[in-house]
């Protein structure tokens, strides 16, 4: 079974057709990148996962969304719920203006809880695996934002594993990021695939190739290819891949 | 739309050409040598050999530009793979032209007739030579049935190599007095047909390169 699925999908915002039929699996631990240029729908296709298309007006969604086999978009499901179990990282990092302890707290204290020790050992943990807290560990009381830009990065990263979801989505997380922060969180992905399924949009082609098992490249709101990386970026079995990756666009 | 890779690419296949042209020279001027038991030409080609292994070097360090610049992928990438491998087996057959030239280098006098006429050996280098600028024409064309071509073109080199021991050996026993020339005419014609295989090898390349298909070590799906 997929860990994540969407079945003819198809999105409209107002008159707009942004995702047009598109069927996918992810298999569970798999790293899946979506590459596209811009307005293509793969940041409106990572969206679905956690429902946060729902918030934009006039947007209207058809087919079927499902986390670990069960449908996210029928009546009975709760948003909260699903964030909790699928965490999100957004392009530009957006800590709070905490500190570095509470910015990864935060998940724990809105879900009710507030046992201390479990907080503390949830912190701990959560920055480890974001490979944060060697370097944070004697100034967790200060302030998350005089932190620099990578480790910003880590801590939303940190602040999205503390509530154990079991889905991580991306939305370019490094592009705003240096070359050696970029490849300290290329490796933390490769690290969290052994714990989640992460899903990760990205502009950066040679990104997307390191980090991921798949590749799904969309186009005007198609899924064009679906495939594994090594077979994408060597292979490609449609032209418009093959004109996209080598930069022949258009 | 013509990218700058694009223009790096098209220079990487006429070096190719090139490399491939200067190949066909040394190897046309070697046998040349060999057949007359020509000195000067043999040394000629001995020089040139520099040239070979500069123009390799060159287009290696093109190959590895285009890699670090440029990170290609797919039928680029594939491209520039196959040239930086193309450009390896070419240099290879500069270096049997060289040996044959070495060979040529020390004779004092041409073979026999009797033996150069069944041997066929100008012939047997005008197909390969065509084999070369078959291969050079399928790179730059993209183009997998030329290449295809090779293989069968090949098989007709295997058969002239057998016939050639066959008449080595019988020129052997009549004549043993000449056993040490005789080794190395069937070192030539070794030579020779490691460079039939050479040209099928570049032939591989050029259909991984185009069809992403790896024929390596694959007869049956030639």
């Amino acid at each position: 079974m997929y860990k994540v699925e969407t079945r003819d999908v198809n999105l409209f915002y107002g008159n707009t057709h942004a995702l047009k039929n598109v069927t996918m699996g992810i298999l569970e631990y798999q790293v899946v990148a979506m590459i596209g240029p811009s307005g293509c729908g793969k940041s409106t296709y990572l969206r679905l996962f956690n429902r946060m298309n729902d918030m934009i007006d006039g947007v209207r969604i058809e087919g079927e969304v499902l986390l670990s086999g069960k449908d996210i978009y029928n009546g009975g499901t709760r948003v909260e719920e699903i964030r909790k179990k699928v965490g999100m990282v957004f392009q530009k990092p957006n800590p709070f203006p905490k500190t570095i302890f509470e910015n990864v707290a935060y998940g724990l204290r809105i879900n009710g809880i507030s046992n201390k020790k479990f907080i503390e050992e949830t912190v701990e943990r959560s920055l480890k695996q974001a490979a944060l807290w060697d370097e944070v560990k004697d100034e967790l009381k200060k302030s998350a934002l005089a932190l620099s830009g990578g480790q910003q990065q880590r801590l939303c990263i940190a602040r999205a594993l503390a509530v154990e979801p079991s889905v991580i989505l991306m939305d370019e997380p490094a592009s705003a990021l240096d070359p050696i922060s970029s490849a300290k969180i290329e490796e933390l992905i490769w690290e969290l695939k052994k714990k989640y399924t992460i899903i990760i949009v990205t502009h950066n082609m040679q990104q997307a190739a390191r980090v991921s098992d798949k590749t799904a490249f969309f186009y005007l709101g198609e899924l064009i290819e679906f495939n594994d990386t090594k077979e994408l970026f060597m292979n490609p079995k449609h032209e418009r891949t093959q004109n996209y990756i080598t930069g022949r666009f258009g | 739309m013509t990218t700058h890779l694009d223009t790096e690419l098209d220079r990487l296949k006429n070096e190719i050409e090139e490399m491939g042209s200067l190949v066909r020279n040394q190897l046309g001027k070697s046998i040349d040598a060999f057949i007359g038991a020509k000195k000067e030409l043999a040394k000629e080609v001995l020089f040139q050999e520099r040239r070979v292994n500069a123009e390799e070097l060159k287009i290696d360090r093109d190959c590895e530009n285009i890699m670090v610049l440029f990170n290609p992928v797919a039928i680029d990438l594939r491209l520039v793979f196959a040239a930086f491998k193309i450009n390896s087996h070419l240099e290879r057959m500069g270096d049997h032209a060289k040996g044959i030239a070495a060979y040529a280098s020390k004779l004092t006098k041409p073979y026999a007739a009797e033996l150069l006429t069944p041997l066929q050996l100008r012939e047997i280098v005008d197909h390969i030579d065509d084999m070369i600028a078959s291969n050079l024409r399928a790179f730059k064309d993209a183009d997998t049935s030329s290449a295809r071509e090779i293989f069968r073109h090949d098989d007709r080199l295997d058969e002239w190599n057998k016939k050639a021991i066959t008449v080595i050996g019988d020129y052997i026993r009549n004549h043993t007095d000449e056993v040490e020339g005789m080794l190395n005419l069937a070192s030539v014609v070794r030579k020779m047909e490691r460079i039939g295989d050479l040209n099928k090898n570049i032939a591989e390349e050029i259909i991984f390169y185009v069809e992403a298909n790896v024929l390596k070590h694959e007869k049956e799906k030639i």
